[in-house]
């Protein structure tokens, strides 16, 4: 019974969450109203939405988020130094090919949005079977380099949070 | 006090636009499509994140009450930019790219644009 009522809990929380960020302001009338909305959504999308995301660790995730954010400021930092400072003439741009272990569709999410949003890389595509990842490099000697960097440092903790 | 405030909330106004003014030059700069998209899903996050810092900082420092609607567009932002990048991507690779000048997916299957996907 709860979980047909509930079929996204976490869907749920976040949607109330976002109703206060976009009313601005925590009152018990907005929390009647967000509420409704917090259950009403997830259960009119609940079809579209079979399964529910297992999530191991919620620590692990927050963690992971913080240290994405922190990858974020070195990655503008970075790419803002590489457009200042390096002539367009030396910029090594490579394609590399990044074989992925995760399954889950939402790890393979999470990991490509955080490879877009670090240090000078873009994930472009996915293979058929969703077991590589086409990442581009905007300016590296050694495209091996960056591809152990991101499995070691993203995958294997994303591994770890979304278990398969 | 006042004074401290606002100069803490300059500092990440200030900040923020030149991230965003160095993201604009990479546009400029940089030669081709997929070098352009560095800029835009880089520099821009720390432009907007900076100027978004600073509007929460002068409403809690200088106004003295809470706004939390710039966490939400941190959040969207974080959300959709990817997903643009990601698509802007792929229409460069069918439209410019070939198959031929993109490393081999090392995997059983090609990738997506050129390979159909495994029968389920």
């Amino acid at each position: 019974m709860l979980r047909r009522l509930f079929p996204h809990p976490m869907l749920s929380l976040t949607l109330l969450l976002i109703w206060f960020g976009l009313v601005n302001a925590v009152t018990v009338g907005h929390l009647l109203l967000g509420g409704f909305l917090a259950i009403v959504l997830p259960f009119i999308t609940a079809p579209y939405w079979p399964e529910r995301p297992k999530l191991q660790s919620p620590w692990k995730m927050a963690t992971y988020v913080l240290m994405v954010i922190w990858d974020i400021v070195l990655a503008n930092i970075e790419v803002a130094r590489v457009i200042l400072f390096v002539k367009p003439e030396d910029i090594r741009s490579h394609w590399v090919d990044i074989p992925i272990d995760l399954e889950s569709p939402e790890a393979i999410t999470m990991l490509a949005g955080t490879i877009t949003m670090t240090p000078g890389t873009i994930s472009a595509m996915l293979s058929a079977d969703a077991s590589n990842i086409l990442v581009h490099c905007l300016h590296t000697d050694d495209p091996d380099a960056v591809r152990d960097e991101i499995k070691s440092r993203y995958e294997t903790r994303l591994k770890e949070i979304f278990p398969c | 006090m006042t004074f401290l405030a606002e100069l803490i909330v300059s500092v990440f106004l200030i900040g923020g636009s030149v991230f965003a003014l160095v993201g604009s030059l990479g546009l400029v700069r940089l030669h081709d499509t997929m070098q352009r998209m560095h800029a835009p899903t880089k520099a821009t996050t720390l432009g907007v994140g900076g100027v978004l810092i600073a509007s929460m900082l002068y409403f809690l420092l200088v106004k003295g009450d809470f706004s939390f609607r710039e966490i939400l567009i941190v959040l969207f932002l974080l959300l959709t930019a990817p997903i643009s990048a990601n698509f802007i991507a792929k229409v460069h690779i069918i439209a410019d790219e070939t198959e031929d000048n993109l490393p081999p997916a090392s995997g059983e299957h090609g990738w997506a644009v050129y390979d159909e996907p495994p029968a389920s």
